[in-house]
Order: C-alpha cells, then structure tokens, then sequence
C-alpha cells in the first residue's frame, strides 16, 4: 500500500457538548505545529448537549484548506450517527471507534481500529464526569499513534490549550499518552495516511474569523458596540469583549469604548445608528434573522446618512433555517435593505487575515461615506479556525471622513448638511455637542433639503436621491478592488467571501485533471468596481461561484451588465449548509465545459 | 426699543426658539414645547449641549418647533429610545430631551420603551399623550381610557397602558405626570427633570383638538381640567438661585437633585412622599378607580446610578477620543499575533 503523505480529512464524529472541542483543537493545534497545512471545521447542532456533531480536521501538504468532501479517517465516538458515518466513507478510509459500537463488521473495504475508550481512560482517574471528558483526549493519543503525529507536539498543544488549569493539564497528558500507548500495543496500522513534519508554517498562526474580526474593530478605534447574541455572530462581539477589556483601558483604567447588549436588534442597530450620529466609530454584529429586523433602521441610516459598521456572519434561511450552517445567502437582502431606493455598501472578506483588514477599514469607509457598512462574513469563516500569515498594522491613519469642527464653523460662518459641496456626493457633517451656535442640523429621515429642513417639495427629493446615487458610485472606486488571478483564458469564475478556498482549489483541479483553463476574479465590495465587468468582457463563460441557491451575486452583476455580458454568466450554487468544497465546482464547471 | 431680557448664559429666548409649528393650533403639544424652551432657557442651558430625539408622530415632529441650535434626530416609529442609548454611549456630555408620543411609546415602542427605563438613561422622556394617532386621522392609541369615545361614538373597549405605573414598575428614576395646560406645575416639573440624573418619564396630557377634543373623551381640555388631580403644588429652585421660598418642613417635601437643585413639592395631599414608590403606584391606581387625572411629580430617586455610571466609560465623550486612544499601538498586535502563533 503506497503511503499517502499530507493529504488527509480526518472526522471526529462525537456528540455535542461531550466537551470534544479541546482535543480537536489540540489535533489542529499539532498538526499546524508540525508544520502542515491543516484547517478545522465545526460541523454543529443548534443545541446545547446531545445531538451529533463532527469536526473535520484537513491536513494538506499543497495548502488547500478548503473543505474536502470525503474523509480519510473517521474516529467514531457517538453511537447515534457511527453506522451512516461509516456507511458514507469511501472504500481504502480508516475507522478509529469506540469498541462497544462493533462497526469492524459492517464494512469489510476499510481499515477498522476498535478502541475500548472507557478502559483507557479508567486508570488515569478522576470522577465519571471527567472520564467522560477524558475519552476525548484519549482518541487524540491514538490518532497520534496511528498518523504519527509527535508526540511533543502533542503535548505541547494540550499545553497550550490547558495553560490555565493545572489539573486538567495533568489528566489530559496522561490520557492522551495512555492512547498513544494503547495503539502502539494493541493496533496494526493498516491505511495509507500519515502526517509528516513539513516547514510550511512558519510565522503562520491560527485564528477564527470572528476573533480576526473583533480583533480589526478594535484596532478600527470602534468605540461603542451594541448587540444581540444571535449565531455564528455571537463569538465575534464576546472575543470584542474580551480584547478591548484587556488592551482599551486609558489610563485612568476607564474604558474607551461602551459595549451593550440590547433588548434585540432592532434596539441593537438603533443604538449604533444613534451612535455613528453623534460621532462614534459604532458597529452591530448579527446573522439573518436579525438582518431581517434591522431592516428599517438601516434604510434612515442610508437616508439621514449615518455611518455605520454591520457585521453579517451569515448561516442559512429563510426563517430561523439552519442556524448553525453556513451560507452566502444574505447577499441580496442586504445590499437593498429597506424599503424604498436604498442601497448599500458591502464588504466580502474571505480571509482571517481580511476579516481583520475590513475590520478596521470598514470604519473608514462608513465615515468616510457617511452611510452604513456591511461586512458579509458567514459561519465556515467567522467560527472555523484558519491558518493565516500574521496580521498587519492597518498602514493608514483612521480617516474620520467630513466632520466639521468649531473652528471650521467659526471661519465657515455655517454649513448645509446635505449640500454636494466637493461634488462627490458626501456632505459635511457635525457632531451634536460641538460648542458653535451654527453647528446644529436636524438629522431625520423624512424627505429633506440640503439644509436638512423637512420638505416634500419633488425637486428636492429628486435631488437628494440623485445624489445619493452618486455618492455610492463613488464608493466603486475606494472600495476594497477585485483581485485577479490568471490572464488569458477564455473561462472565468468569479468568486466571493468563504468560497474563495475551494476555488484555488478547484481551478486546479479544473486545470490538472480536467485541462481547463480558468481566470479567476475575487471580488470584495459592492457596489462592484468597474473591473469586474472588464473581467466579464474579457472571458466568453463566466461562472459565479457562490454559496446560495438564486445565485445572488450573480443577480447584483446582472444589475451592473450589458445584456450581452448578462449571457455570459453562469451560476455555480450550493447549498448544503456545509463549506464549499473544491469538488463540487470543478465536477460542475467541468460538465458544463463539457469535459 | 427695551433690550432682550438673558439668561444667565447671555441668550434670549429667542435664541431658544424653533421653526414655526405645523400642528394644528391649539394642540396641547405646541404648548409642551414653549415650556421645553422656557425651561431650558431659564435654566441656562446652552442648546448646542441639547440633542432633541424623536420617534414617529405628531409628538415626534415637535422638535422641530422649538431648540434649533441643539442638535435633532427625528428617528423612527417607537425607536427613539435606541437612538438615544446610542448617542449618549458616543458623548455622555449631551443633555438628551426625548420627545415622543402615546401611540410611539405605548404601541410600537413599548419595548424600547421599556428597555430604556429599566436601563436608567440619563433622559428626559416626554410623552405627549392624546390617547388617538393623530397623523393618521384619529384612531385609538394604547393609552386610550375604557370607555373613551372617538368623534364617531365609537367606544375604547381595552384597558389603558399607563405609562407612568410602567416606569415606576421597571425602575424610573424621576416619574411624573402633567398636563399641557397647567403652565406652572409643568414648567417646574420639566426643569426638574432636567436637573434629574437618570431616566425622567413625563407623561404629560395633551389633548388633540383635532380628533380627541370632543365630549366622551377623556384625554379632552374639557376633561382633563375637570378631573385633574395634584398631588401637590412644585417649585423647582435651580442650583444658580439659592433663594428656594422656605416653607413649614411639615408640609413641604425638598428633593434635592443631582446638579444641587432642589425640587420643592408643597403638600396638598398628606403624606404623599415622591421617593416612596409603592406609594406612587397605589395612588395612581386609586386615582384610575376614582376617574381622576393624577398630576405632579409620583416618584423621584437621586441615588441609582445611571447606565453611562455602569459602563465604567471615559468621562470625556467616546466619540472625539484621539485616534491614539482608541487605536492600540503596533505592540498591542505584535503581542496579540504572538499568541495565536
């Protein structure tokens, strides 16, 4: 049996809240420590304990971290969901499972190691609860055994992961050497897979979205929070918390920011809208369902011209869906939020490393632009850890965009707020309190001129709007630019957010297996910059990969194109809940290419 | 030609003064207004400290009518509340005056209503309560009394929502009710309020003489005089004017609020204390039982700390902190990256 190096999914198939995310982390944690590209994705019930739940951990010597549609190695924990995992795997794939379930029988095209977990973990000690807890750790030492992970690796991923609580750092070694221990006594190796120290890591560090996020709000200057837990977006405003406590203290040891939790989102974007009004770097974070809610105050945000930073970690709907699966299927609802002529900016981060880029410079484009900003995120990125070249120091000064200060107003005498004074479309704005008899105006979202008078008049409504519009033209421009991979091919993919993992990935594929040639345009904000249609005249077929049923974005495109352009864009959507895997875009381009 | 009388911060009331009202004449909101400004000019506020916030309605429009050199948001329907929290997180400096309405409070913005209150935001809340939407040509608002009749005979079959009783239940910190014609106890209780630190709930009667004026109303002029009911007579002596008349300590309570002025309440009724809240709640619900109209100042509290207190917030206004304060140097992240390697 030839050896397969690098090139592994490996499922830990458990039960939630059996308390099994410290020892796959610690896998993660290992592998990335030997140097291996390695990805971890949480594939979880909305529940507290008792339901499935499985966590795949890829490991890949070429760097795709996408997800990978089959496992290699299932480790089988949870009695409830063992046989159709192991009915699902591909002949040649390995089965590490608890003995009692029996599974050796079912199949006989796979490697099977039966593992008497309880026995494994008896002699370490501790109460039934901990043992429990403990016979995850233990599945870490075999797989360890079996994949040669090293073993000093392990141990100091567990350190890391128990730096806190001696004791547990105590159990946990123990067990997972008494794994270890077990395999090397009692297993044959009889699968292909290994794991090999590589030296592909270096410098790298891993992180989740939500926290790269948190963690670009914070360096963004973001002054006031305020939000309502709603999943996946629950762990970016705690990880917020827990950093801003730390490192936004003054020095008096007064904090430079208010974080609230609201009563629900229509409070939550009302407090932020309230907030960018008087001046403060202010941001939400939410998923659809609390999209759907902000609807209104989003829409006076747009019109009374607020700043504002919405951070959308999208799972899937309609409804309340599957709120613990991830998906691109806000696209379209948040681009129009509201009622009326409304539109949005829009920013698609597909990196850890741009969750944290957008994280601050979303701020500066909602200030700058005067108008709410949303980020659209989803679960595969915001929850899952990902590998990710260290963060870099955002390399410009915060731009707070127009505000008139009292000395403006002193040598100004007076400002109109909606006035198109430098003919971009932005007024000048101030912010309530500034000490100047001429510094008020009256914010609201009734129709208005551009001193901010109520009026119904149509010349002024028809004026505003059009230069509403030309505000968000502008925007095209200073927004995040599309970024281009390849030249020359007559077959583009364009591409967004989480996707983009599967797509390198697929065009690879497409490349090597299949002989087609892809150019590929990522693109990250809307409204688009006009390089995406030159991409789309560029190329004969255009596929518009995406995470949702209706193909979204490739309806905003469709806003932007020529009827002649329209005809080139294909849809490539999906919609399991589950992250995109490479396989499924290149089976579908392929057919489609006919190939 | 006799010079302006000022204020103690050298303005004229003209300097107070809004864009003419579009609401009907004689609408008891234009009257709320004029003592808004009055007592924000006799108490010497600066109106560039002020932010006037609103909902949706006839009431919410009133901002507009008064203060325009204080800043303004006109928000949305029963959301001003959210808006307000907001702008006072960004710059706790901000004097916030909420103006809303029966229908924007006790219907649509309940919640918010009752979040703000529970919250103790440093706010005054007046609700200008008509008991009838007026915008939308006169239907019932949730604060319409049993029995109360439209112009059409068309009777309220469902209890009120009193707004006052909520705010005492979830933690108010100055409570009060009043009416848009009773000048004198108005104008006290608003510069109280604005003397108050914390949540300040006026639900202040203010008949709509265009759709609930009429004879069976119960929020009517006509009505609203006969069966008001003071709980006492208030003075308000500011900080800036230590010359509060003294009376017999036997019947006059002195509160003193939270900016060294004091709010004097002269007993009518025996007995009555302002910071005894089970108290308020019992006699607002008897004065329900009797069909009178209870007015003056129910419940005061100058001891709960507010919201902006909790948050351990810097003193100064988070939304003009320097770009150094709130952007962590280069070493903040080098030690966070560190971590995650």
């Amino acid at each position: 049996m030839a050896t397969v190096v690098n090139d592994v999914s490996l499922q830990v198939a458990t039960v939630n809240g059996s308390g099994s995310q410290s020892a796959n982390t610690v896998l993660l944690r290992t592998i990335f420590q030997m140097g291996v590209p390695v990805s971890g994705k949480n594939l979880f019930p909305s529940n507290i304990a008792g339901l499935p739940t499985w966590y795949t951990i890829r490991a890949n010597k070429d760097g795709w971290v996408g997800r990978k549609k089959e496992i290699d190695v299932l480790v089988a924990m949870n009695p409830e969901s063992a046989k159709e995992d192991v009915a699902n795997l591909r002949p040649g794939s390995a089965v590490v499972f608890d003995e009692p379930l029996g599974l050796a029988s079912q199949r006989s095209d796979l490697a099977f190691y039966p593992v008497p977990f309880d026995k494994v973990v008896q002699p370490i000690g501790g109460d039934a609860k901990t043992k429990k807890l403990l016979r995850n750790m233990a599945y870490v030492g075999v797989v360890a055994q079996l994949y040669e992970l090293e073993m000093p690796e392990v141990e100091r991923a567990i350190g890391k992961q128990f730096s806190k609580k001696a004791k547990a750092l105590e159990l946990n070694l123990a067990v997972a050497r008494a794994g270890f221990e077990f395999a090397r006594t009692n297993l044959k190796k009889n699968d292909p897979f290994t794991i090999r120290r590589l030296d592909k890591n270096q410098g790298k560090i891993i992180i989740d979205g939500n926290s790269a996020a948190a963690l670009g709000a914070m360096f963004g200057g973001v002054t006031v929070v305020t939000w309502y837990p709603i999943t996946p977006s629950t762990s970016l405003v705690e990880s917020l918390i827990g950093y801003m406590k730390q490192y936004r203290l003054g020095p008096d040891g007064k904090a430079t920011f208010a974080i609230l939790q609201a009563e629900d989102e229509l409070a939550a974007i009302g407090m932020v809208i309230g907030a960018g009004w008087a001046g403060a770097r202010a941001m939400t974070a939410t998923a659809g369902p609390g999209i759907s809610l902000m609807g209104e105050f989003v829409g006076l945000g747009y019109f009374a011209e607020v700043p504002a930073v919405i951070w959308d970690v999208q799972r899937v709907g309609p409804s309340t869906g599957l709120p613990t699966r991830t998906s691109q299927g806000d696209v379209l609802s948040v681009a129009f939020l509201s009622h009326g002529d409304t539109r949005h900016i829009l920013l698609f981060p597909a990196t850890v490393e741009e969750c944290f880029r957008f994280g601050w410079e979303a701020f500066d484009i909602a200030e700058q632009f005067q108008t709410p900003v949303f980020v659209l995120s989803d679960l595969d990125l915001g929850m899952n850890n990902w590998m990710s070249e260290p963060f870099s120091y955002p390399e410009q000064p915060i731009r707070r965009g127009k505000v008139l200060s009292k000395e403006d107003l002193d040598r100004l005498g007076g400002f109109e707020r909606y006035r198109d004074v430098d003919g971009d479309g932005v007024g000048y704005r101030t912010l309530p309190g500034t000490d100047h008899p001429a510094a008020a105006y009256f914010a609201r979202g009734t129709g208005h001129n551009e001193k901010a008078q109520y009026s119904e008049r149509s010349d002024d409504w028809e004026r505003n709007l059009a230069r509403l519009t030309r505000k968000l033209d502008n925007a095209r421009a200073a927004l995040p630019a599309p970024l281009l991979e390849g030249q020359g091919a007559p077959v583009g993919i364009i591409a967004y957010g989480s996707s983009h993992h599967a797509v390198l990935e697929a065009r690879e594929q497409l490349q090597k297996e299949k002989g087609v040639e892809t150019d590929y345009l990522r693109v990250r904000a809307y409204p688009f910059s006009r390089e995406v249609e030159g991409f789309v005249k560029a190329h004969e077929r255009v596929y518009v990969v995406e995470q949702n049923r209706d193909g979204q974005l490739g309806s905003l495109l469709r806003l932007d194109l020529t009827a002649e352009l329209v005809s080139r864009l294909r849809s490539v959507a999906h919609i399991p809940g589950l992250p995109l895997d490479a396989r499924s875009v290149t089976e579908e381009v392929a057919s489609r290419e006919g190939r | 030609m006799a010079e302006a009388k000022t204020n103690r911060i050298g303005l004229t009331l003209a300097d107070y003064q809004g864009s003419k009202s579009t609401l009907c004449a004689g609408c008891g909101h234009n009257a709320i207004s004029e003592r808004l400004l009055g007592a924000m000019f006799e108490l010497g506020i600066k109106p560039e400290r002020v932010a006037k916030l609103s909902g949706i309605g006839c009431s919410s429009k009133s901002p507009a009518y008064f203060m325009s050199r204080a800043h303004s948001f006109n928000t949305l329907h029963g959301r001003m509340p959210s808006v307000a929290t907001g702008a006072l997180l960004a710059n706790r400096t901000l004097i916030a005056l909420g103006v809303s309405g029966d229908g924007d409070t006790a219907s649509i913005g309940i919640g918010q209503f009752i979040h703000l209150v529970r919250r103790n935001l440093p706010l005054v809340y007046v609700i200008e309560d008509n008991g009838v939407y007026g915008l939308t040509k006169g239907q019932f608002s949730a604060t319409a009394d049993l029995g109360s009749t439209l112009k059409t005979g068309v009777a309220n079959e469902l209890p009120p929502i009193d707004t006052c009783l909520l705010a005492l239940q979830l933690g108010a910190t100055f409570v009060g009710r009043s009416f848009s014609g009773d000048k004198k106890q108005l104008s006290a209780m608003l510069k109280a309020a604005i003397a108050h630190r914390g949540t300040a709930v006026l639900d202040v009667i203010s008949p709509c003489v265009a759709f609930n004026d009429h004879e069976g109303s119960t929020k009517s002029y006509a009505y609203t005089k006969d069966h008001e009911e003071p709980l006492h007579e208030l003075s308000f002596v500011p900080v800036f004017e230590d010359i509060g008349v003294e009376y017999d300590p036997g019947t006059t309570v002195d509160v003193r609020l939270h900016d060294g002025s004091r709010l004097q309440l002269h007993k009518l009724e025996e007995s009555y204390d302002p910071r005894d809240k089970v108290r308020g709640m019992v006699r607002v619900l008897e004065a329900h039982a009797k069909g009178q109209v209870l007015t003056g100042v129910l419940y005061v509290n100058t001891e709960t700390p507010t919201l902006l207190e909790q948050l351990g917030m810097s003193e100064r206004p988070l939304a003009t902190l320097r770009a150094e304060e709130v952007r962590p140097p280069r070493s903040v992240l080098d030690e966070v990256m560190r971590s995650l390697r």
